[in-house]
């Protein structure tokens, strides 16, 4: 099957061209250090809007869960809020934020005109509305039982989150959480398109130097580096809870 | 003194449907009450109306002489002094027995983490139970589990207890451990208001038993007088089944 692939691709007229522009090991090499150099900025915004996402997506999904008619506009926001930056094609939202917000010259500081910071705020928004559905369903899977066995013992609704709900309704949720920390990563590289230079932008402007593709090889090559390993530790975290359910006779 | 429990009119629907119609109890300090009736009678509904984890319709709760069904009452006050133990154990899975047991004590009741455990330990080994204060609840048998549950309650140090049918999720042959915690307690004098099928255990156990049918209490007495000479036809069929199935 695969040699069939390979003889098709070998043998395609355009294989010379193609090798040329896209399999120049020369480049490869000579790009590597640059590109490794923007790819920490894509390390970088993950890491910081990762931690942002956990926190924001936590508290849309409370917001979401509260019972009662009360708390029926808090609720109503909170699903806007979801269908909103669900609904919205990711590269809008960090063009909006970081051309946008600068543009209104609300202040001189120098965060306040930082694309990359905005990029992450908008990156934020967006996965935060995903992740917030995440926990979402982590919180309805606890059954109502365990929140009245709380309340019996006299916890308020908040303390019976705190203490019951939320650490079961986190911990089934991790492998579909760093599934959306996969998406997280590769987005990354749409900050490229508001300026900062991290591993895609710093491609692009090899390939323009050199007119070859190439050297998007290596840039491709450092997302899988990062992707490849979450997406083993996922797998692995889902076949441990398989294991544990069955183990506890699969109640 | 004022009676531990009164009932007065507790009406409680799940939408269409009519669970408890008029529940008149009163139930005194240190009685222990069993409550009988098929399925769907209303028992564990009545019981959950009485530590306020369902809201009633209409009716008042006084536990103590205080109304608990009024607007302003602290719900969470009230139920830190009435204990619950439930059909399904449900304990917290992801918390060992020790931390299951202090849990209440320490979230609610504001008890220094030493002493809470001192405390929970002390509970655990009267009820047979020190050497499980670390496992995780999915490693007890259903006997240790509700034993568990029933020491959470106690460790809050509740005045009334409220037992729904907790033994009716057991192998038969955990029943009686679990039952014999039940009997010391009733000894060692606690309150308390039992949902229960095990007729031999409320005969012997109890000061009083109430027949529920249709979410009304349609005879009560002591348990000679219910179980020997019943007088309403449907107490009357109700034991005879009992007694064709075997459990009493």
């Amino acid at each position: 099957m695969f040699t069939v692939l390979a003889l098709v691709i070998v043998t395609a007229p355009g294989w010379d061209d193609f090798r040329k522009s896209f399999l120049n090991t020369h480049l490869w090499w000579s790009s590597f250090p640059d590109i490794a150099r923007g790819f920490l900025v894509n390390i970088r915004v993950f890491c910081i809007s990762e931690v942002l996402i956990l926190i924001l997506a936590l508290g849309i999904a409370i917001l979401r869960s509260l019972p009662g008619p009360v708390f029926f506009p808090i609720r109503a926001l909170a699903i806007v809020y979801t269908d909103v930056f669900r609904g919205l094609p990711t590269i809008m939202v960090v063009y909006i934020l970081a051309f946008g917000i600068p543009a209104l010259q609300l202040t001189d500081a120098s965060w306040y005109r930082s694309q990359t910071y905005w990029s992450i705020i908008a990156l934020t928004l967006v996965y935060s509305a995903y992740v917030a559905e995440v926990y979402r369903a982590g919180i309805q899977s606890v059954h109502p039982s365990q929140e009245a066995a709380a309340r019996s013992l006299g916890l308020s609704r908040w303390q019976a989150l705190r203490h019951v709900v939320l650490p079961q309704a986190v911990r089934r949720v991790v492998p579909p959480l760093l599934n959306d920390f996969i998406g997280l990563q590769k987005d990354t590289a749409l900050l490229s398109i508001v300026g900062p230079v991290e591993a895609f932008r710093q491609a692009q402007i090899a390939e323009s130097a050199n007119f070859n593709f190439s050297v998007y090889v290596p840039a491709s090559l450092l997302f899988l580096a990062l992707t490849i390993p979450l997406a083993r530790l996922t797998d692995y975290l889902i076949e441990r809870d398989r294991r544990r359910f069955l183990a506890s006779g699969g109640v | 003194m004022a009676p531990a429990v009164v009932l007065e009119g507790i009406q409680k629907s799940f939408g269409k449907l009519e669970v408890l119609s008029g529940i008149d109890l009163e139930v005194e300090e240190h009685e222990v009450l069993c409550l009988i009736g098929a399925s769907g009678s209303g028992k564990s509904t009545l019981l959950r109306c009485v530590n306020l984890l369902e809201p009633v319709d209409s009716g008042r709760i006084v536990i103590h002489g205080e109304d608990v069904t009024a607007r302003e009452v602290d719900v969470n006050e009230v139920r830190r002094r009435i204990g619950i133990v439930f059909q399904a154990f449900n304990l917290f899975p992801h918390m060992s027995v020790l931390k299951n047991v202090t849990l209440g004590p320490r979230k609610a009741l504001r008890v220094p983490r030493r002493d809470a455990e001192e405390r929970a330990t002390e509970l655990l080994t009267r009820f047979g139970l020190a050497d499980k204060r670390d496992e995780y609840p999915d490693r007890l048998s259903g006997g240790q589990q509700q034993r568990v549950a029933i020491v959470r309650a106690l460790a809050m140090e509740p005045d009334i207890m409220l037992l729904d049918e907790v033994t009716s999720a057991l192998d038969p042959a955990l029943v009686g451990e679990v039952l014999s915690v039940i009997r010391d307690l009733a000894q060692s004098g606690m309150t308390m208001l039992i949902a229960t099928h095990e007729m031999g255990f409320a005969r012997e156990t109890a000061d009083r038993v109430c027949f529920l049918d249709q979410g009304r209490i349609l005879e009560q007495g002591t348990p000679d007088r219910i179980f020997t000479e019943p007088v309403q036809p449907r107490t009357q069929e109700f034991l005879r089944r009992i007694i064709e199935a075997g459990r009493m």
